[in-house]
């Protein structure tokens, strides 16, 4: 069954087609990871699908219904959670009216196990700002899952984590699979290789390929534009 | 007891102390102290906006005026008795504010600060225009005989004060509660963070156009109030200087923290009062404690309270 789906999909900034005709499909359940290099149009597309950045052509379907025209908190009210690539926490309020604020209530007991999903939960009071920053992505991460939605799009998650954040964050997304539908858009291919049950691989924006773990690693074209290095 | 409950006992604590002060001050104090809580209620409407939402009207005067202007002219053309006047002046601020709202708030940051303060320019300008009505900068005043409330002459000093309080504390106690609420928690997520408060799903634009509103109405009633307590309308009340003041009181005495406008409003008068009696030159000594304020206690009165001893100070 599929969840999201994408038809054309096209962003163009000024005479660059940042994301360029994208017909891509997520089934319900998935872990999904984007990867390809910088500036491949990773984060533009994840943009358009969550409605911050208007996409210049194509659709975006959701739930069988088309989402294209809806603006962005009526998306994510629908059934979508977004964190950002660059933190976006509340800094001067506490982690407490932070994950308040993305579950919609002050409920406590809800509050605290939202938290204690990332290990933060004996932190609840204090001001997310004055957090590491590894706890501060995880703080962004526990905000997204609090929402409990049935996507949950992952803007390069992992950046700034420690190996063992990491190991965390891993358990974290896996406990999640089956119930929310997740796309991961991650540069470290560890984690990708060890979460994705689906690679897609853009380039210059465009879907250079697409297929399982091992696919995407024997595929050669994958190994030219991205994958090279390792 | 819980950061609620504080909160509840803090409000009122400080209700009661202005009960009792009003009860025993002199006279001469007790009218300053009626006016200074008419002033702070306008800068708790600016507060909602201003320390809140983190939108800056430079335009705050408008609704002020709206609101005084509304009641007042209700009054004085329309022989309308105090109460309706105030519904009066309640609806126009009300009217005024969703108006500017729709409009200004498509703009951000320093654009919306011209946007607003270009507003309360037109209105500034249109109450002179209409001088045949509104009086222009002479304004009118409104007849002793007229200022009844159920019986009670609001001329009448000590029944002046409390009418100030009352409407003081209605302010003081909605805006408290409502930042309790989830409406207001949303509020303070945009001030912090709007990208971040749109992408869990809020609708950004609703909440602010409901902040202008509210915080609009909140400064009309606060000017329909002065109209009917004070006796006098006039456009003084619409100039960009009635659009400052809220701004210093609430940055004096903390923003976005519920008492802070009325310490501000407070300390900000009585500062005027006494410099004033020690030289001609007194917004000289003003200046300067502001700006020793502004090196020293960056976020206000009661916001440096609160950053320092006690943080759970709403």
């Amino acid at each position: 069954m599929i969840l999201l789906e994408t038809k054309g999909l096209t962003r163009i900034y000024g005479g660059l087609r940042a994301v360029d005709d994208v017909d891509f499909s997520l089934a319900r359940g998935e872990i999904h990871a984007l990867i390809g290099p910088n500036g491949a149009g990773k984060s533009t597309f994840v943009g358009m699908v969550s409605g911050r950045i208007p996409a210049s052509k194509g659709e975006v379907w959701f739930e069988g219904r088309n989402i294209t025209s809806l603006p962005a908190h009526v998306r994510i009210k629908q059934g979508m959670a977004y964190t950002f690539q660059i933190t976006a926490i509340y800094a001067r309020l506490s982690l407490f009216d932070n994950v308040a604020l993305a579950l919609g209530s002050r409920d406590r007991p809800a509050v605290l196990e939202a938290l204690a999903r990332v290990g933060l939960a004996d932190r609840a009071a204090q001001t997310a700002g004055d957090l590491a920053y590894g706890h501060q992505r995880l703080l962004e991460i526990a905000m997204g899952v609090a929402q409990a939605p049935q996507l949950l799009i992952l803007d390069e998650p992992t950046q700034g984590l420690a190996e063992s954040e990491i190991e965390g964050f891993n358990h974290l997304i896996r406990s999640l699979a089956g119930d929310t539908t997740i796309l991961l858009i991650e540069h470290n291919m560890q984690v990708v290789m060890a979460l994705a049950d689906t690679i897609t691989v853009l380039d210059t924006g465009k879907i250079l390929s697409r297929g399982t773990p091992d696919e995407i690693r024997a595929n050669s074209d994958v190994q030219n534009a991205y994958l090279g290095v390792g | 007891m819980t950061v609620n409950a504080r909160s509840t006992v803090l409000h009122l604590g400080l209700i009661a102390i202005l009960i009792v002060l009003g009860l025993v001050l002199p006279t001469y104090h007790q009218g300053n102290l009626a006016r200074i809580l008419v002033l702070a209620t306008y800068a708790i409407g600016f507060n909602v906006l201003f320390g809140y939402t983190g939108l800056l009207s430079l335009g705050h005067a408008m609704f002020f005026a709206a609101g005084m202007y509304g009641c007042g002219l209700a009054m004085h053309l329309a022989d309308w008795s105090v109460l309706p006047a105030l519904g009066m002046g309640l609806a126009s601020a009300a009217a005024l504010s969703l108006v500017v709202a729709v409009l200004a708030l498509r703009t951000i940051g320093v654009a919306f600060m011209i946007v607003t303060l270009m507003f309360a320019q037109a209105f500034f300008l249109a109450a002179l225009y209409l001088g045949e009505w509104t009086g222009g900068d002479e304004g009118f005043v409104i007849a002793q005989a007229r200022r009844q409330l159920a019986g009670f002459a609001l001329t009448e000093p000590l029944t002046r004060f409390f009418a100030a309080l009352t409407v003081f504390s209605v302010a003081l106690l909605l805006t408290a509660w409502l930042m309790q609420m989830p409406f207001g928690r949303i509020l303070i997520g945009v001030r912090e963070n709007e990208e971040r408060t749109r992408m869990l799903g809020y609708d950004v634009f609703r909440h602010k156009l409901l902040a202008v509103v509210i915080s609009g109405t909140i400064s009309g009633g606060a000017g329909a109030a002065y109209a009917v307590l004070f006796g006098y309308v006039g456009a003084t009340f619409a100039s960009v200087q009635y659009s400052i003041f809220p701004l210093l009181w609430v940055l004096l005495g903390g923003m976005g923290t519920t008492i802070g406008p009325l310490i501000g409003a407070a300390f900000m008068f009585y500062l005027i009062d006494y410099a004033s009696g020690l030289t001609n030159a007194y917004l000289l000594i003003v200046g300067a404690a502001l700006v020793l304020l502004t090196l020293f206690a960056r976020a206000g009165i009661v916001g440096e309270i609160r950053k320092r001893w006690v943080p759970w100070l709403p």
